[in-house]
């Protein structure tokens, strides 16, 4: 199909080349250099979307991150993104895009009836409609999802990757206009780093659109290229292109979103390269040149397609060469709008009318424009429109004085383009997240910068409310040399340097207007017709009145009420429109409304980049065990405890869980299993106050402890509960080994830390984490002293080598510390060798161990052994809400000593009787096992439905079957529950059942640890 | 994200440090001497200030050294920072309605 409306000369675009793209299926041409927006205006498509609330047709509006309503669904399958605005998409070959929000198709949408009953669909109609009954608002929601939702998400896994830079600098500047290549020039003259952001794929900002200017006694564009070439040769420059800074955070830390390859064709894109890239940016200091986005006028029915923004029509004809339609209308209350009316005039569009507000309008374009002839209907207003799918034509009428009233029915202009200006607003939005107080500027009718958040932040040019180009570049280059010396770079050369000087129509700004932000009709508001302020969220001029006459003041409130402002565009072309209509309602000055809070991110972002290279195996670090690879291909299957992967239970073929479980559990009370406890945090403590410092962190003493003997310690937090336990050894005089568990061992290296730095820095003690440098095997069964004696001389007979000892020795000629320790309650030793030796000790002892049919066995086995002797496990059978004396342990708490948490085991309530205590269950039907978590009480609840709340009296903590018991056992914290052995408790679960269990002793095994001191 | 100036490494991001709370809460020499209100206040009670408040952050991702920062709660300006068991520099006051 033909380009239609391209231009055959102008513009920033390569006519030699033709690119290829669809629009909902329909194949269409553009060119490089071309938007996604600006292409289809070539081939005269204006219609490309639906409202959000009523589902009318909506043309593109505007040609930057401001547009509201061309927002489409972006590639296919699992490479779509929803709500991209067409004018930021730059095209490539083979570009797919489609509409988005209607359904069946963008032509004929069934949502489109909400429009006939936009009457019934006032603001604040959701919360009116569907408040009761509240059981039912899951449902209408689903509904109303449906109904509005803004694009599809991807159903599939996301196929591209994405990165993160981490950088400082001296100096960001936000901005490739004219004011931020100002800037960024001074600045890196001076030498001074620099990063110069800029959204768009091309540098120059607005000079892209701009006619006649020159700057430096060049015509604007080929400054704009040697400044781009020169910043490009310094070495400490970083020019960042399709790079939006959407975020300002706390001590000059910016976020900035790098779209590094979206702009190629599929099979162009380098797979070595990011999609898009994250750039976490600190900085010195920072200039935003943000520029400005052009305000429309409020007229009624001002959201036909091919009603547009007057700079955004400028921008098709002079950077992209499109004719965005073939009679115009353009609508200012500005001499800036005029530019414009030249620009269509010039590139062959009828300019049917130039309508202003004004009532003698003036100025150097509205000058030019007179003298090109155009028809100027002075003190005139748009006071409607028509058509349905594209504009067909508007009425214009005379204002009365005051502006607030028109005369008469007006005058039917025929159009099929409509522009409006209604004044700038400064882009202030990163000043004001960083809190930098906004003032109002009177004459130029905008928010301006006034006190920055922080002194590092300046705002230079159209950002900073300097509409005209001298003072821009004068702002930029100043904000540059500034930020540069205070980040320590003098300029160099003699001679102070001097600002760009610029020459040419259309470098002065875009006043004298007169402000209106209500354009008035023929009939009252909200009659035959809408005042659209918000054009993405479907708010009107009347939504505003609505919410202000229901008794809403504050902007804040407004904005809420009408989501006016909180589309994805954030309100950036309707925001001020909405302050003024409210402002004036109210009568009260505008900058008494005030703003409502700036958020970012600036434009939206994709998920992606804050993900970056941290998925799948990259997602949390995997730590593994010396032994790791034996356990991979010995069936093990793996549990995740913290980051560590440790073997759950080994499945031999044709084992389910339990089977394995089963067998393992009885290997080990009966001959001999191995388990790796490599994972087990060790923490080596070295220093004459050694034994001083293991007082008061242990509850327990520790100064008599001997050099060789071993030690169970339980650690408590300062409030008395139950943080940690393990085995500490005494290796020398001054040197003990400390073991935590798993989860814990990097929370109990940091506890100990901060007591020894913070509290006691007298205390002469050196901790040092050494988890990772040993592995420990674990021998666990009556066969455990047989084997290990194939392998060290070491004498173990218990005469010489007692329980709670540990000894250093060579374990098949390997340096080896041999605890002998258990948690399964039988014999057992836990054989530390340095962790490179780790899997040939491990697959020796298995070599060996055959004769004793020797099992390895993993942390279910573990906990069943353990739980059979009533040993806790922190974590399990506490919850940080456990003190000693809740699991009997009190025998643990010094009397005589001060320790960590002791002062808390006196206030009163850890003395209540009723607290909840360690004890053991024990199922009625012995086959039954308890699920871990399962609430117990002391009568059978009335069923169905019991009386709420059901009194509890406590929880099961740990339940396994128990092959050597052969039956079940569980452990539990039930209220004053020592004092209860016997009693029955009850168990309902979730499958409507209820079990029987008697409370018993939490030790079934063993009591006397006969075994494990043999 | 703040840029705390570890008087050991030098200037690092926040996400380098842990959070320590209120600084200067000497742990009681003699825990049982104390009523249980006022173990109750050591232990539990922190103030929670507008303005210029003394805390502790340790270096967990670098040194994992202690030390105390003097930190604007509203502005999030760092005025000090200075080493375990210093007494707080003089820093300007600072009230926020």
């Amino acid at each position: 199909m033909a380009q239609r409306f391209r231009l055959s000369d102008g513009g920033l675009i390569d006519r030699k080349t033709t690119l290829s793209f669809t629009f909902e299926g329909r194949r269409y041409r553009g060119h490089p250099g071309d938007s996604l927006a600006s292409a289809l205006l070539a081939n005269g498509v204006h219609f490309v979307a639906r409202s959000f609330k009523y589902h009318r047709p909506r043309g593109i509006f505007a040609a930057g991150a401001e547009e509201p309503n061309a927002l489409v669904q972006l590639g296919e399958d699992a490479r779509t993104e929803p709500n991209l605005r067409a004018t930021q998409i730059e095209l490539y070959d083979g570009l797919a895009a489609n509409p988005q929000h209607c359904w069946p198709s963008l032509d004929f949408d069934v949502g489109g009836v909400n429009d006939r009953l936009a009457r019934f669909f006032p603001a604040g109609f959701y919360y009116k409609t569907f408040m009761w009954p509240a059981s039912m608002w899951m449902k209408y929601e689903a509904v109303i999802r449906q109904a509005a939702g803004l694009g599809k998400a991807p159903s599939e896994a996301d196929p591209d990757s994405y990165d993160k830079t981490f950088a400082h600098a001296d100096l960001l500047v936000v901005g490739g206009g004219p004011a931020g290549l100002a800037a960024a020039l001074a600045a890196a003259r001076s030498g001074a780093r620099v990063v110069l952001a800029e959204q768009d794929a091309r540098l120059g900002g607005w000079l892209l659109s701009a006619a006649g200017v020159e700057i430096d006694g060049q015509p604007a564009l080929e400054w704009v290229a040697a400044a781009e070439a020169e910043l490009q040769s310094l070495p400490e420059v970083t020019l960042l292109k399709r790079t939006q800074c959407f975020g300002v955070y706390d001590h000059n830390f910016f976020a900035l979103n790098e779209r590094v390859s979206d702009h190629l064709p599929l099979a162009a894109r380098d797979p070595r390269l990011p999609r898009q890239r994250l750039w976490k940016l600190r900085v010195k200091q920072a200039v935003f040149a943000t520029g400005a986005i052009e305000r429309p006028l409020v007229f009624r029915d001002n959201d036909r397609p091919g009603i547009m923004l007057a700079s955004a029509a400028e921008t098709y004809v002079r950077r992209y060469g499109v004719k965005p339609g073939t009679k115009a209308v353009v609508f200012t209350n500005n001499d800036g709008g005029y530019g414009a009316a030249l620009a269509l005039h010039r590139a062959g569009t009828k300019v049917a009318a130039v309508v202003d507000l004004r009532e003698a309008p003036e100025g150097p374009l509205t000058a030019a424009a007179q003298a090109a002839g155009l028809d100027i209907f002075a003190g005139h207003a748009v006071i409607g429109t028509d058509g349905g799918k594209r504009i067909a034509g508007c009425r214009i009428a005379p204002l009365d004085e005051s502006g607030k009233r028109a005369f008469g029915g007006g005058t039917p202009l025929d159009c099929d383009l409509l522009v409006s200006s209604g004044g700038w607003s400064p882009t202030v939005h990163l000043f004001a997240q960083a809190k930098g107080k906004l003032v109002w500027d009177e004459a130029q009718a905008c928010f301006v910068p006034g006190d920055p958040g922080r002194p590092e932040q300046r705002s230079a040019g159209a950002a900073n409310g300097a509409f005209d180009l001298t003072t821009g570049l004068e702002q930029g280059h100043a904000a540059g040399l500034a930020a540069a010396a205070a980040a320590g770079f003098k300029s160099k050369g003699r001679r102070k340097p001097a600002p760009p000087k610029a020459a040419g129509d259309g470098t002065m700004g875009f006043l004298p207007a007169r402000f209106l932000y209500l354009v008035p009709s023929d009939r009252p508001l909200g009659q035959g017709g809408k005042h659209f302020v918000d054009l993405q969220n479907d708010v009107a001029a009347s939504d505003l009145q609505l919410a202000l006459r229901e008794g809403y003041g504050s902007i804040e409130h407004v904005k809420r009420y009408t989501t006016t402002g909180m589309g994805t565009d954030q309100g950036k072309t309707g925001n001020v429109n909405a302050i003024g209509i409210v402002a004036e309602q109210l009568g009260r000055p505008l900058p008494e409304v005030g703003v409502t809070t700036f958020r970012l991110p600036y434009t939206p972002v994709t998920f992606g980049i804050f993900a970056g290279r941290d998925v799948d195996d990259l997602l949390d670090p995997v730590r593994t065990t010396p032994m790791q690879t034996w356990h991979k291909s010995n069936g093990a299957v793996f549990e995740d405890v913290g980051q560590w992967k440790r073997p759950w239970y080994f499945r031999r073929p044709g084992e389910d869980m339990a089977a394995a479980v089963q067998r393992e559990c009885k290997a080990v009370r009966d001959s001999l299993g191995l388990l790796d406890a490599s994972t087990l945090g060790k923490i080596d403590i070295q220093g004459p106050d050694a034994a001083v410092f293991l007082n008061r962190v242990y509850s327990n003493a520790w100064s008599k402890l001997a050099v060789g003997k071993c030690r169970y310690g339980l650690m408590l937090g300062e409030d008395g509960m139950v943080m940690d336990d393990g085995v500490t050894a005494r290796l020398g005089e001054w040197h003990y080994l400390m073991s935590t568990t798993t989860g814990n061992a990097a929370a109990v290296l940091a506890h100990l830390e901060e007591w020894l730095q913070t509290e006691w820095p007298e205390l002469k003690v050196y901790l040092t984490s050494v988890t990772e440098q040993w592995a420990t095997l674990q021998l666990a069964g009556p066969n455990a002293c047989k084997l290990l004696s194939r392998f060290t001389d070491l004498d173990l007979s218990p005469e010489a080598f007692g329980f709670m000892e540990v000894k250093t020795a060579e374990v098949m000629g390997v340096p080896a510390r041999i605890f002998r320790i258990s948690f399964t309650g039988e014999l057992s030793y836990e054989i530390n060798v340095p962790a490179s030796y780790g899997q040939a000790v491990w697959e020796a002892f298995m070599r060996e161990g055959e004769t004793y049919g020797i099992t390895p066995f993993g942390t279910e086995t573990m906990h069943v052994l353990r739980a059979e002797k009533g040993f806790i496990i922190v974590g399990q059978e506490t919850d940080g809400s456990v003190t000693p004396l809740d699991l009997g342990l009190e025998g643990l708490c010094s009397k005589t000593k001060d320790f960590i948490g002791k002062r808390s085991l006196a206030r009163p309530d850890m003395a209540l009787p009723d607290r909840k205590q360690l004890v053991g269950l024990e199922t009625e039907d012995p086959s039954e096992v308890l699920p871990e978590g399962a609430q117990l009480t002391e009568s059978v609840p009335e069923t169905p439905t019991p009386a709420s709340p059901v009194p509890i009296a406590g929880h099961v903590t740990s339940s396994y079957m128990s092959p050597n018991l052969g039956r079940s056992l569980a452990l539990a914290l039930v209220k004053g529950g020592r004092e209860k052995l016997g009693q029955r408790l009850y168990a309902p679960l979730a499958d409507g059942r209820t079990l029987a269990c008697k409370i018993v002793s939490p030790v079934f095994y063993d009591p006397e640890g006969e075994k494990m001191r043999a | 994200m703040l840029l705390i100036d570890c008087p050991y490494c030098g200037p690092r991001a926040e996400v380098e440090f842990s959070y320590g709370n209120e600084a200067h809460i000497a742990r009681p020499l003699q825990p049982e001497a104390l009523d249980d209100d006022d173990w109750a206040d050591y232990l539990f009670m922190k103030t929670n200030r507008k303005g210029v408040m003394l805390e502790r952050w340790v270096h967990s991702h670098g040194c994992r050294r202690w030390f105390n920062v003097a930190r604007d709660t509203v502005t999030y300006e760092i005025l000090a920072v200075y080493p375990m068991g210093a007494k707080p520099p003089k820093l300007p006051e600072r009230s926020y309605l």
